[in-house]
């Protein structure tokens, strides 16, 4: 490690891989709750296990977004954090907030947790992934204020590379799109269409900024390939992103109420947004092939590039599938979704995140790489836990094209219950494809305690 | 890529070509927001409505069905519910919930009074008349 202030990014590593492990059981949960309609009712009904599962998704992933670049910043600007004690009071304040929340989903009845945090000052709960309560949305604007405190007076002291503009610029665009989940109009059109501006606009827009920015640091340091050239393939792909995504968010414009020209729109935008995730693969295998080293870590490189495979199978090859408005008409909310939703978070963020986790950590704890052994395992769970959740994704993709034959297409559409009880095996087949991602998980964990022979950093 | 093309031109296309997007991007939200009003139903936009809208979301009822196709999958769609069962079937299932039917996936009960019933009933009534392009594709949702 360069700079002693980088190590304050792995609290926040760490916090991210609990609260993984936490989203995965509640995963398994709802997917029990799935075939089994009355598993753990009324204790644990699926909405509540859902807002769990997904909030802490996104919990954990900017956890692993901020430990990123406390560890990213200082060694690009090459000079300490500005205030690694502001980092470490921040990380206390963000996970107790999550925990929190979390415990309140759990305990208390949903109206009741909305009446006793304020909702009726300003209702902004209850909306897909916003579902936080006002302190919690409140908590999350202030720890982010000072992350990025923290983070640009570190880059204002410092060099200014590509790598920490383009990560600190995406940041930015996530806390201030942040800032429309407190916008909750009356009129549900217009709470849908900005809705979108929080969650389309975060994930095929800023956050692929931030996973550039990631993916691209990680690239120089295991690969030792010219800065200049990695940092104007950093930049040809979020002018991509940003091209395609944006207008792209017109993909959910299409049957919301909102005019008829987003049809087109979005058809045509987000057709393209497939261009820079494929972009980012041929980027991630083209550096490794010109590495001008061999690093240690064979585990990050494997995950840089799974990052690249990954994100394009799940954002790009599933996004498009169902992109197309006259596809989308059929395909709109049904498993089809779901089984994008899963592939796409995992492939795009939980991958780089865990590319990051893979490359600091040891340099953290004090060496180049982990052991062999510890490799051979975190490596085998890259295998586990992507191939499972390929097979997920695949069974729930089966379960959402016989959805849409039998109630939408068919001549003699099925109810929705109906339909559900038809296509049980494939929701079945989805929990052990599960079971498979905790194996893997737990072979990650394991990985950071296996000791063995290993070079200083 | 060639050594004449340099990081530095890379960068401004992008600032050049995002700050481009991004202003027709609003331009097209201007004028999203002006032509609404002839397809969102907000002429019926009553205090009832508002009201039913306010219980959907401190429910989370999101967090089981979707509403016009965005939610979760778990249970069916209610963005045109109030035209598949009609007002009373709607009131009188809210009430009957749980139904205890072992195996099947169970609804909360989320003990509304009956005006709560009616305002719920309002909001979907409401949504069911908002110009969607047609979708979903038949009653069923
Ligand atoms: C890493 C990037 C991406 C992530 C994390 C992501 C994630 C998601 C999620 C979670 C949803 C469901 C939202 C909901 O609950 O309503 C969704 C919907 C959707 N995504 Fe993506 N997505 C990504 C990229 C893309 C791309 C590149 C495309 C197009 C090529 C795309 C096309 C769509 C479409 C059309 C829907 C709407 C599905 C529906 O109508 O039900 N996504 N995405
Ligand atoms: C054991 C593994 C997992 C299981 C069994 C599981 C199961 C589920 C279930 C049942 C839902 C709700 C679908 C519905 O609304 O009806 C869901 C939603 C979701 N899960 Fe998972 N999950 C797992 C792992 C993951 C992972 C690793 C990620 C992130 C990479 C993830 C991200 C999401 C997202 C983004 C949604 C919302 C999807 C949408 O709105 O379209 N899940 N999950
Ligand atoms: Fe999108």
């Amino acid at each position: 490690m360069q700079f002693r202030s980088q190590a304050v990014a792995k609290p926040y590593f760490i916090a991210a891989l609990a609260l993984f492990t936490g989203q995965i059981l509640f995963g398994l949960i709802m997917g029990l709750q799935y075939v089994v309609g009355d598993f753990l009712f009324p204790l644990i009904p699926f909405n509540v296990a859902r807002m769990v599962h997904t909030n802490l998704l996104i919990v954990w992933l900017l956890f692993g977004f901020m430990g990123a670049s406390y560890y990213l910043v200082p060694e690009e600007a090459e000079t300490e954090l500005w205030s690694p004690k502001l980092a470490i009071v921040t990380f206390w304040v963000f996970l107790a907030a999550g925990a929190l929340t979390v415990l309140g989903y759990l305990l208390v009845p949903y109206a009741a947790l909305a009446k006793l945090t304020g909702n009726d000052l300003l209702n902004t709960m209850g909306r897909e992934f916003l579902e936080q309560p006002l302190p919690t949305k409140v908590g999350i604007v202030i720890v982010a204020l000072a992350f990025l405190f923290n983070i640009g007076m570190t880059l204002l002291k410092g060099r200014k590379t590509a790598i920490s503009l383009v990560l600190v610029l995406g940041l930015l665009g996530l806390a201030v799109l942040f800032l429309f989940s407190f916008y909750n109009p009356a009129n549900v059109v217009k709470d849908k269409f900005y809705w979108w501006w929080v969650v389309h606009l975060w994930v095929e827009g800023v956050w692929e900024l931030i996973l550039g920015a990631i993916l691209a640091f990680v690239l120089i340091k295991v690969t030792g390939v010219d800065r200049e050239v990695i940092e104007k393939w950093l930049y040809v792909i979020i002018t991509l992103t940003l091209i395609t995504g944006i207008l792209g968010t017109g993909h959910h414009y299409y049957w919301i109420g909102t005019p008829e020209y987003w049809l087109w729109i979005g058809s045509v935008f987000s057709a393209l947004e497939p261009i820079p995730f494929f972009a980012m693969t041929v980027f991630a295998f083209n550096m490794v092939n010109r590495r001008r080293r061999e690093h240690p870590n064979k585990a990050a490189t494997l995950w840089a590039l799974g990052t690249g495979v990954l994100s394009f199978l799940g954002a790009g090859l599933w996004g498009f599938m169902h992109t197309l408005s006259p596809v989308n008409y059929y395909t709109h909310g049904t498993q089809i979704t779901a089984a994008h939703g899963h592939l796409s978070f995992y492939g795009a963020y939980v991958a780089v995140v865990l590319t990051m986790i893979s490359y600091a950590m040891p340099v953290m704890r004090g060496r180049q790489a982990n052991s062999n052994t510890a490799q051979v395992v975190e490596i085998w769970s890259f295998w586990l836990m992507s191939v499972s959740m390929f097979l997920m994704v695949l069974f729930l993709t089966g379960a959402g094209i016989l959805q849409v034959w039998l109630q939408r297409v068919s001549e003699t559409p099925l109810s929705f219950m109906g339909v559900q009880d038809q296509i049980s095996l494939f929701y079945w087949m989805r929990e052990g494809a599960g079971l498979v991602f905790l194996v893997g998980l737990i072979a990650y964990l394991s990985s950071f305690f296996i000791k063995g022979e290993t070079r200083a950093a | 890529m060639s050594t004449s093309f340099t990081a530095s031109m890379a960068r401004n296309i992008f600032y050049g070509g995002s700050v481009f997007c991004v202003l027709l991007f609003l331009a097209l939200t201007f004028d999203t927001t002006r032509t609404l009003p002839g397809r969102d139903n907000s002429a019926n936009l009553t205090p009832a409505v508002v009201r039913g809208k306010h219980l959907w979301e401190v429910n989370n009822c999101i967090g089981c069905h979707t509403l016009l196709g965005e939610g979760a999958y778990f249970a069916p769609e209610l963005g045109n519910v109030y035209l598949r069962r009609g007002p009373e079937f709607i009131k009188i299932w809210m009430k009957a919930q749980p139904t205890g039917s072992p195996g099947r996936r169970q609804m909360p009960q989320f003990n509304l009074s009956d005006d709560e019933l009616n305002d719920m009933v309002e909001f979907f009534k409401y949504v069911s008349e908002i110009d969607t392009n047609n979708w979903p594709p038949n009653i069923e949702g």
